[in-house]
């Protein structure tokens, strides 16, 4: 009965769709552009109906109703609460679902805050944006129908997988797809924007929220994702250049450019046409995240669907709004009424064009290095995977001139700057930087020019966003985003630098020496839990003149599915993440047991923390 | 305008490309096979030994014998523990030579790991970043090859750990 619920108040949704769409497109055409509350309402009720399926699924997974294909097989009766729950979104079907529960609600939003916009420029944009949600609800009705029936009822469903049982894990979804879908209506807009021929300053001032609001839930989802990665898989690492990250990351670097660019269109009704196209790439970019994902073309711990006909339904999708954006953008022409788009050399305006250039040169080495590996295996039938060492090579010399660049670009004047004596005090500071890094590599016993470069600069970028703090003319959010941002590049350089680990296999009572620390493994305890057994380890470090540190790192074993995870015991203080982890060799004998010294992880989220709350501001600011 | 339309068709051009490309590798069947080695020609397969530290031509180390046993292990791994009593006993047998490839290993705990439980391998070849694995189209640790090398044919793969039905299999094929 509720399984029926769901569907067909989504089917309903179709219709609504349907007639919110022909309705609309006859007012534009027709020239006769009332807006009444007509739109409102139909929106609403379509978000009413989806809430209410939304709610339908929920329910069905609260109650374990194995009746339904999706609750049998991502739940079970012994799982907590809480975990049921965010087992909604845990597969392919709900969090579909809930894609399409954000896009609605976002349109609602949008139609709610933007009163005082033109009626014509609103009506396209709720005709752009119901295209995507009409197709987004045949993809789930035809593909992935969350409220699949099963007959006979099993008794007990299959469970969640283990490793997704993580708090971290259970918000990381829904706050990825309010970034994701945030930047749907930021396409919708700029098209209806350009149809209409209104890209100007008051539009910018309109839209930054929006690209605000994405921006600040994308970079919270991916953080989250990370600090799951880091807690939960216990590799050590925050980020492993997997193209499922990278997915995430493609739309982050495109949004980070156009939240600087839609700037300089709000302050001088400038980069019209580019603004455009960062806003058509930033969706088209999350887009094809969702296919990439989707499709299984990528084999990845986040491909949950193999089913060809969905990767080809969000396929032909994806590209007809593609095609769609582009043929828009070229038969309406944006016309600058700036007679002179060339910026002064000194100015503002280049600053933030510099900072796209090195966005689009980021996101450029993300995506080669993501899809690469597809064409060359349609091509050529070879699979290679594309690591680490590639993005490095290609990223890292090219953070120098931008570190540089991001230390002065804040400072500049719009429209154009005086070229002031020379900072006597600023250089001493790049000299200070440079002496201080030296120290930095000498000491930990990397020996390279480069990253002494690479180091001073980072330094040197965080003094002036540090001393950016104090200064008047800049904004508040930019200066506690950049200093942020400056803080976040100097803990992960001196965590790649500095991290040390020690990987050896163990049984009890053995002693280890690493670094002027003794790790002993002094027992270990079984106890059962819920719905999964544990092997709880002892660990004791000692080092001289400290008191000894015990670490407890846990093998759980999962009933169902039985899985056997391990969970480090992680010790964290302003400096370091100590933690150990160890994982089953032979049963209840020999242990592989890896510790890690990671300075400045705790940093690495404060100031992504801080990032994302600098956004806020701005969003929040009239 | 000419600009214009040049570059509205250079943009349609490379998204339909983009498409194509994106529809054929879907289209792919990338779930990772490994049974198309089966009936193949072993790869070449040169790599480090673990103990001489040389570099070592797999074809040149088991010419004489009839058959080559080729398996993937590595000391972390905890099934490899449980089928190696079965190598030991495979070790015996006179129409082989049995050789194990360490996948991503570190070099300290494979050898402890050899002087631990025995070392039933004639050679022991490192594959430390796991190419070769690739190559032979492994699926992880422990995997086990049964290679005929009087053709240099693989005729027999085995995933996951030897147990005792399947050394008996093994014993059958060696002594055919």
């Amino acid at each position: 009965m509720i399984n029926q619920l769901g569907y067909y108040s989504l089917v309903f949704c179709v219709l609504f769709s349907l007639f919110i769409i022909t309705n609309s497109t006859r007012a534009i055409i027709s020239k006769n552009s009332k807006f009444d509350g007509i739109y409102y309402n139909l929106v609403f009720l379509q978000l009413f109906l989806v809430v209410f399926s939304f709610i339908c699924l929920i329910f069905n997974f609260i109650v374990s109703d194995f009746s339904n294909v999706t609750v049998y097989n991502n739940s079970h009766t012994s799982k907590p609460l809480f975990y049921k729950i965010s087992g909604v979104w845990g597969n392919h079907e709900g969090s579909l679902l809930l894609w399409l529960l954000v896009l609605i609600l976002f349109l609602f939003l949008f139609i709610l805050n933007s009163k005082k916009s033109e009626n014509n420029y609103k009506l396209l944009t709720i005709v752009f944006q119901e295209v995507i949600i009409l197709g987004f609800l045949l993809f789930i009705i035809f593909t992935s129908n969350p409220f699949e029936y099963l007959f006979p009822t099993p008794t007990e469903g299959l469970g969640l997988n283990p490793i997704l049982q993580d708090p971290a894990l259970a918000i990381h979804p829904p706050i990825l797809y309010l970034g994701y879908v945030g930047t749907s209506l930021v396409f919708s807009s700029s098209l209806a924007a350009t149809v209409n021929k209104s890209i100007n300053s008051d539009w910018a001032k309109h839209i930054k929220k929006w690209i605000f609001a994405s921006w600040i839930f994308l970079t919270l989802g991916i953080m989250l994702g990370s600090i799951w990665a880091y807690y939960e898989l216990g590799w050590g690492g925050f980020w492993f250049w997997d193209p499922v990250e990278n997915v995430s990351l493609m739309p982050w670097l495109c949004l980070t450019a156009l939240l600087h660019s839609v700037l300089v269109l709000e302050k001088r009704n400038s980069l019209k046409n580019w603004t455009v196209i960062l806003s058509i790439a930033t969706f088209a970019l999350s887009m094809s995240g969702t296919f990439l994902v989707r499709s299984g073309i990528l084999n990845s711990i986040h491909t949950f669907a193999n089913d060809p006909s969905r990767g080809l339904f969000i396929l032909i999708f994806l590209f007809i709004l593609i095609l769609l954006a582009i043929i828009i953008y070229f038969s309406f022409e944006i016309k600058n009424t700036n007679p002179s788009n060339n910026f002064f050399w000194l100015s503002k305006e280049t600053a933030v064009l510099i900072n796209n250039w090195f966005m689009m040169y980021f996101l450029s080495v993300v995506l080669i290095g993501t899809l690469y590996p597809i064409f060359l295996e349609v091509i050529s039938n070879e699979k290679i995977s594309v690591g680490a060492p590639f993005y490095h090579k290609l990223m890292v010399p090219f953070l120098i001139p931008f570190f540089i660049f991001m230390s002065i670009g804040p400072r500049l004047k719009w429209i154009k700057d005086k070229f002031t004596k020379i900072n006597y005090y600023q250089i001493l500071i790049l000299i200070l930087s440079l002496v201080i890094s030296y120290l930095i590599v000498e000491y930990s016993g990397v020996k390279y020019l480069f990253s002494t470069i690479l180091i001073s600069t980072s330094i040197f970028l965080f003094y002036s966003s540090a001393s950016d703090l104090v200064k008047k003319n800049i904004q508040f959010p930019q200066k506690i985003s950049h200093f942020a941002f400056s803080l976040l590049i100097i803990s992960i350089l001196i965590n790649g630098i500095y991290s040390k680990e020690i990987n050896s296999n163990m049984k009890v009572g053995d002693n280890l020496t690493f670094m002027n620390k003794k790790i002993e493994f002094k027992s270990i305890n079984f106890e059962k839990q819920d719905n999964y057994n544990l092997l709880r380890g002892n660990f004791e470090i000692t080092e001289e003149g400290k008191i000894p540190i015990n670490f407890q790192p846990e093998i759980r074993i999962y009933d169902q599915p039985v899985i056997s995870t391990s969970e480090a015991d992680i010790k964290t203080n302003l400096l370091n993440d100590n933690f150990i982890v160890f994982s089953l060799l032979k049963e209840g004998e020999v242990f592989n047991v890896r510790y890690q010294q990671k300075p400045f992880m705790i940093w690495i989220w404060i100031s992504l923390i801080m990032l994302a709350f600098g956004g806020s501001l701005a969003l929040i600011k009239k | 305008m000419k600009f214009k339309k040049l570059n509205l068709v250079l943009i349609l051009l490379i998204t339909i490309l983009v498409f194509f490309a994106l529809y054929l590798g879907m289209k792919k069947q990338n779930l990772y096979t490994t049974d198309h080695i089966v009936n193949k020609k072993m790869p070449n397969l040169i790599s480090t030994e673990l103990f001489t530290g040389e570099e070592t031509n797999l074809s040149e180390l088991v010419a004489q014998e009839k058959f080559t046993i080729l398996n993937i292990w590595a000391s972390w791994c905890a099934p490899c523990r449980s089928e190696h009593k079965h190598l030991i006993t495979l070790s015996s047998n006179n129409n082989s030579k049995i050789v194990g490839l360490n996948y991503k290993d570190k070099i300290e705990n494979a050898k402890s790991f050899i002087s631990e439980l025995g070392n039933p391998y004639d050679h022991i070849l490192l594959d430390k970043k796991g190419f070769i694995s690739i190559d032979l189209g492994a699926y992880g640790v422990p995997e086990t090859y049964v290679i005929d090398n009087t053709n240099n044919k693989i005729i027999k793969k085995y995933l996951g750990p030897i147990d005792e039905f399947i050394l008996e299999e093994i014993i059958n094929i060696l002594n055919s």
